[in-house]
């Protein structure tokens, strides 16, 4: 069968499909309890109690709030520092042995002091996900900011642009746009794991939402939940892949 | 060692540029290199010089010390701007040098985001540029959608664009082939006339510094120093490889060949 032909693109949907009715089939068929494994078909009516109830809308704001101020907190501090450490050699020599101790630290590792810090509320939530972004989209900024080709800033010297922030603008930040924008969008599907595991430390969301129905045993609840967070980073996702387009449309 | 100075002006009026004693060393693990010695150099407005020698002999970083983005060792260099003027030299580079992610209108429009100039003005100003060089239907590409001479065109809009007192070319048509490359110096001649512009043309084709130029300065030995000027008291429009050029060229070429260098036929046995 040829990649082109009509019957190859169907493959995925039914791909899904077999997927649907097998998970649909196993508890039906006694394979495994109800409670253990709830049906597909089980689920819109999970989602319509979540709705109206009010909670599914609540949990999901919370999440995404969590979610925006950690990705806009880590993304502003990883490339702040990624671009003093990338145009400053001193900057750069005080960061790297900083680098080199903290960066292994796993963002998780960091739950205790953000419930120390700021109690079981947004701000550890945020606090976690934003180390997470943090060093991500630092690392990548450092390392476009390096890479820019030097005879282009020395373009912008020829026309008068000598000053570092006047370099910065005219040059640097747009010839590292690529650079930081693959860091991003790394940091985008981490600091969605960050808002997960933040959530279920407590912080309310969809996280804390899933836990709580877990342990009502309603695994119907769990599974809405769990679809909604992939729905959500697909659609971020998505988003981010469109402004990357428009914002890299210089390129061939 | 020669000196080398401005040609004698006839209308006895003041140089626009004027390099004085200019030397340079570059100082790398404690070793000392010499590129420039030396050097003493005059330009009459509106004159074009070309400046030639071999790859490596310091022409390009002597582009970059006028342009101040090197420091020389020794030595001055004194513009007299035009009012004119937003800024006094402009470069064009052998690669061009185009910013990716702007359009042409927007690279062209590079320079004057330093003057005062509002956005409206900008637009207009690299417009007229662009149309200068031939381009003007091409305002709204992306560098990466042009052809090599396309590229040198625009990198020559945008330095022309701040209405420098002097422009510089770093073998502008080095990297093109070889009509596009005739086709250029042409168009180049044809935008000095309408501009006036004072000319620094560097490049290590003796053939093209003898046809573009009024006078060629040829660099030589390490470190490099002006060995010869010759003056290309040839009519314009000039006809290309025109008997006059050709001699002038051998001239040249004889100028800058190591005195003590085998010539061909002594290898003959
Ligand atoms: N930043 C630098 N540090 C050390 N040496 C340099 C530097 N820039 C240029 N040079 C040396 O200066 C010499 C002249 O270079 P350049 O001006 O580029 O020559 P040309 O343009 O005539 O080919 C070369 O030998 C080159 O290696
Ligand atoms: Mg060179």
């Amino acid at each position: 069968m040829s990649a082109r032909s009509p019957l190859h693109a169907l493959l995925p949907l039914a791909g899904l499909v077999a997927f649907l009715l097998i998970w649909e089939a196993a508890p039906r068929l006694g394979l495994f309890p109800r409670v253990l494994l709830p049906p597909p078909s089980d689920l819109p009516g999970a989602l319509m109690r979540e709705i109206n109830s009010g909670m599914w809308l609540r949990s999901m704001n919370q999440s995404l709030s969590h979610y925006t101020m950690g990705l806009f907190v880590g993304s502003a501090a990883g490339v702040g520092l990624g671009v003093l450490t990338g145009m400053s050699r001193v900057a750069e020599g005080l960061m790297s042995w900083n680098n080199r101790v903290l960066r292994p630290i796993p963002g998780l590792a960091w739950v205790p002091f953000a419930i120390i810090w700021f109690g079981v509320n947004q701000g550890a939530a945020v606090f976690i996900i934003s180390i997470g972004v943090f060093w991500i989209v630092y690392f990548a900024t450092h390392g476009a900011i390096r890479a820019v080709d030097r005879d282009l800033v020395e373009v912008a010297s020829a026309f008068g642009f000598t000053s570092a922030p006047e370099r910065l603008i005219k040059v640097m930040l747009p010839a590292a746009t690529p650079g930081i924008l693959v860091g991003l969008r790394t940091a985008l599907g981490q600091a969605w794991m960050a808002v997960v595991a933040a959530e279920i430390f407590g912080v309310s969301g969809l996280g804390s939402r899933m836990m709580q129905a877990s342990s009502l045993l309603a695994t119907d609840v769990v599974v809405v939940y769990m679809l909604t967070m992939a729905a959500l980073y697909g659609i971020m996702d998505t988003i981010f892949m469109y402004a990357q387009g428009r914002l890299l449309q210089w390129r061939p | 060692m020669e000196t080398v100075t401005a040609a004698p002006q006839p209308d006895g009026r003041a140089p626009i540029i004027e390099i004085v004693g200019l030397s340079l060393s570059f100082e790398q693990d404690g070793q000392r290199t010499d590129v420039l010695r030396d050097l003493n150099l005059a330009l009459a407005p509106g004159e074009f010089l070309a400046l030639v020698g071999a790859s490596g002999v310091g022409k390009s970083t002597l582009l970059r010390v006028l342009m101040g983005l090197a420091k020389p060792t020794a030595g001055e260099v004194h513009v007299r701007p035009d009012p004119a003027a937003d800024r006094p030299m402009a470069l064009v580079f052998q690669d061009s040098r185009l910013l990716p992610w702007r359009r042409v209108i927007s690279n062209v429009a590079f320079g004057l985001e330093k003057t005062s100039l509002d956005k409206a003005a900008r637009r207009g100003r690299a417009m007229d540029a662009l149309r200068l060089v031939g381009l003007a239907d091409l305002a709204d590409r992306w560098p990466w959608q042009l052809s090599g001479g396309q590229r040198q065109r625009v990198s020559l809009a945008r330095a022309l664009a701040v209405r420098p007192s002097i422009l510089l070319m770093d073998e502008p048509f080095s990297a093109l082939d070889v009509a596009t490359r005739e086709n250029l110096q042409d168009e180049l001649i044809r935008i000095r006339q309408e501009t006036g512009k004072t000319i620094i043309f560097v490049t290590h084709d003796i053939d093209e510094a003898v046809y573009l130029a009024d006078r060629v300065v040829a660099l030589a030995g390490k470190p490099g120093e002006a060995k010869a000027i010759r003056v290309v008291d040839i009519e314009r429009p000039r006809k290309r490889f025109s008997l006059a050029l050709q001699e002038l060229s051998a001239r040249v070429k004889a100028d800058i060949a190591p005195e003590s260098a085998p010539r061909a036929d002594d290898w003959v046995i």
